[in-house]
């Protein structure tokens, strides 16, 4: 098949043992790669209930078929693994160099199994491997990290690695590549720390086949042309970046502020997308095939001096608006902070806000804290991200989430996230859809499982109220399922704003000389969907678990345009379950099981 | 006057789909280590360079060459290797002061940029910022002078 290498290399570092074997070819017809086949060799491989932090988890880096290739953002790939942070599967995406370079390496995906007993790195150059010595790079940043690996083993190398809030195990720590691009959400840097892996590095000099080479550049042509004429991948991600949505978002009125008590925060503009191109922004950027370039190059001169990509929105909210903050410096640094140290921004900021509210009600104090954490305080926020990276402090209590850090004192409403991932930056209880899709998740509260602020908010690619519940629970069906087969190909999630699942299948067909039809992708990506939800309840999930904190569920928004709503997932839930094939209890139906062949 | 690919670095974001498309139409495969053109990433010091062969008016690989395998054409400007006369044996790689004539391990023959040798120059085609354009006209340097411009026409304002 082409786009494909057809080779899996497999490490185990406890051994220190290294092999290549063929890709399992009924899988990749089953899951198409990427996200879906990594969840299938999870699935298969991993006893049951193993410890996220034991020898036996294991780390899968896959690609798609169409990483490498050109056509609109072809360069993904996905870090999948048991998470630390709430026990089910977990599938982290990122973009840049590393994941092509991967595939002219030679290899579909790499499974790291075993733990070493001291830091190593592993580095390859096409079919040479090698598990060399990290001593003298652990406690290390990523970008230290990078620059020493480089010189000692190749300068055209492509790093993924983890910083040090990786080594110690931040239940929210990231794997970084290309030094600012990162598989971020839900600990996937913690299951790389633990076993003792700093980094992987690869040089390949070879390249991707392609199965039919005319109708592949012809299908190249059409999503190029499509992603440019789509206001949203032509003129706002290029120009603003994802930051385009704080002005959008904010105005909508579902950007919560101070941990969703607030939707509304004075002076929003300072840390708008208009308001970077205009001061810190320096040039756009993209990762590798990429015709968007949503990256941003920032540059911030003084005391809080940066210079590297960022921020995006996710971050310029969870540090900013959910702490209080409008203060674009303090949060550029922060941010810059997260990708050194390798922390996702969402679930720090949301852990940090989460903690602001504690402090603001007197559950916590400074005697807590070391020092006053109260709702907009831009310095506390920047040095607690430090504290976090370093688990220095109270920063060693942020470290393991919002979930853990309210339990520790009584107060499990004050987090908000759902399965202990935290909340990204669209209040549930307006856009509906997106409150389901929270809830309903594989891996917790994740916008980037079923993006439907996209048609609830901006519109694209038509317009659903976002207040209505009517139709929802299919729409986050859709969208979800449509996700897991973007995920699993190679592509960048962003592609969709322009693309359908038709073209992308066009490209997906001409590379691997499969002849998959529309209906057949989304039935996938259907079976992708239940065999990760197949995973979490083997490894212990309670449907229950499928909610939203009582916030969302019972205290209205508090002002602005969409004051007194709160999420109906009371009727979307059953709904969904139903539109899923699942049962009232949350349990995938034996019918169902057998249309997607999961039995 | 002959057309060349022309490179304006202020609007790469570094995407490398000129790596991607020229490897592609070039051996069939998606390939940066085989590409004729160059797109190098440096974020810290914000900025992306572009670079390919400038089809010299003297060039150094065609001086080079014992067998006469490459040839400069007269009306496209381009230099060309007869990939019939070529036998692998380097002396240009060493010759061309840029790096951008290398061997091809895969043919075993000199590899350089033809400019697509007829077609629509296909990293051109596959640029997604407008920062490579083929032309007669040296448009980036055009507009580089009318920046130049720029700030010369705002200091006499402020004078």
């Amino acid at each position: 098949m082409g786009g494909w290498q057809n080779k899996v290399l497999r490490i185990n570092l406890s051994n220190k043992k290294i092999s290549t074997e063929g890709l399992n070819n009924n899988w990749v017809k089953s899951f198409l790669g990427g996200r879906g086949l990594g969840v299938k060799y999870l699935f298969e491989e991993l006893p049951e209930k193993t410890d996220p932090f034991s020898a036996d988890n294991k780390l899968i880096f896959v690609t798609g078929p169409l990483t490498g290739t050109y056509g609109a953002a072809n360069g993904r790939y996905m870090v999948v693994t048991k998470s630390p942070l709430n026990n089910f599967i977990t599938s982290s995406n990122s973009g840049g160099y590393f994941p092509s370079e991967l595939k002219y390496a030679g290899y579909d995906m790499i499974i790291i199994e075993g733990k070493s007993e001291r830091p190593v790195y592993i580095a390859i150059y096409n079919d040479k491997v090698e598990i060399r010595g990290a001593t003298n790079i652990w406690g290390k940043t990523t970008f230290e990290t990078e620059e020493i690996i480089k010189r000692e083993f190749h300068n055209d190398a492509k790093i993924a690695c983890i910083g040090p809030a990786g080594e110690k195990q931040v239940l929210f720590s990231c794997i970084i590549n290309d030094k600012y691009r990162a598989a971020g959400r839900s600990g996937v840097g913690a299951v790389m720390g633990s076993k003792n892996l700093k980094a992987i590095a690869v040089r390949g000099t070879g390249g991707v086949k392609i199965s039919d080479k005319n109708a592949f550049r012809k299908a190249a042509q059409v999503t190029y042309s499509l992603i440019k004429k789509s206001p949203v991948t032509a003129e706002g991600l290029p120009k603003y970046g994802t930051a385009v949505l704080v002005n959008i978002i904010h105005e909508s009125g579902l950007m919560p502020v101070n941990n969703f008590l607030r939707e509304y925060i004075e002076n929003v503009e300072n840390i708008s997308g208009e308001r970077i191109a205009e001061t810190i922004l320096k040039r756009n950027k993209a990762c590798m095939s990429c015709i968007i370039g949503c990256g941003r190059v920032a540059v911030v001169r003084g005391e809080k001096e940066v210079i590297g990509e960022g921020p995006e929105y996710e971050p310029i909210w969870s540090m900013g608006a959910d702490c209080g903050i409008t203060d674009l410096d303090a949060i550029t640094k922060a941010n810059y902070i997260c990708n050194a140290y390798g922390i996702d921004p969402i679930s720090a900021g949301g852990t940090i806000a989460c903690a602001m509210e504690m402090f603001e009600k007197g559950i916590i104090t400074e005697k807590d804290t070391g020092m006053p954490l109260n709702f907009g305080n831009s310095d506390a926020m920047v040095k607690m991200i430090e504290a976090i990276c370093k688990r220095e402090g109270f920063g060693d209590v942020l470290a393991l989430g919002s979930t853990r850090l309210s339990e520790k004192y009584g107060s499990p409403e004050i987090s908000m996230g759902v399965k202990k991932l935290e909340f990204p930056a669209y209040d549930g209880r307006v856009a509906q859809g997106i409150g389901l899709n929270y809830a309903t998740s594989n891996r917790g509260a994740c916008h980037v499982r079923g993006y439907t602020i996209s048609p609830e908010i901006l519109g694209v690619p038509e317009k659903f109220d976002p207040v209505e519940t009517q139709g929802k629970a299919e729409l986050v069906k859709t969208f979800q399922d449509v996700t897991a087969v973007v995920d699993s190909v190679g592509m960048c999630l962003f592609t969709t704003f322009a693309l359908t699942i038709n073209e992308i299948k066009d490209l997906f067909n001409a590379a691997t000389g499969l002849s998959y039809n529309v209906d057949d992708m989304l039935h996938i990506g259907e079976r992708i969907w239940n065999l990760e939800r197949l995973f979490n309840l083997r490894e212990g999930l309670n449907p229950e678990e499928d909610t939203l904190p009582k916030r969302l569920l019972e205290t209205p928004v508090s002002e602005g345009p969409n004051k007194g709503l709160t999420s109906r997932l009371d009727i979307l839930l059953p709904e969904y379950y139903k539109v899923r094939g699942w049962n009232k209890d949350g349990l995938i139906e034996k019918e169902t099981l057998q249309k997607l062949n999961l039995m | 006057m002959p057309k060349l690919i022309r490179v304006e670095p202020s609007k790469c974001i570094g995407c490398k789909s000129c790596e991607l498309s020229c490897s592609f139409k070039h051996t069939g495969e998606f390939s940066p280590a085989k590409t004729r053109i160059y797109n190098e990433v440096f974020i810290e010091e914000n900025a992306f360079i572009t670079v390919t062969c400038m089809q010299c008016d003297e060039p150094w690989c065609v001086k080079a060459c014992p067998k006469y395998a490459i040839e400069k054409n007269a009306i496209t400007g381009v230099v060309v290797i007869d990939e019939n006369k070529c036998v692998g044996c380097r002396t240009c790689v060493s010759a061309c002061p840029f790096g951008m004539i290398k061997f091809a391990e895969w043919k075993n023959k000199a590899d350089k940029c033809n400019q697509c040798g007829g077609d629509f120059p296909e990293c051109v085609t596959f640029c997604p910022t407008g920062c490579l354009t083929y032309s007669e006209e040296d448009k980036p340097l055009r507009n580089k002078i009318l920046r130049f411009v720029e700030t010369v026409k705002e200091g006499n304002q402020e004078v």
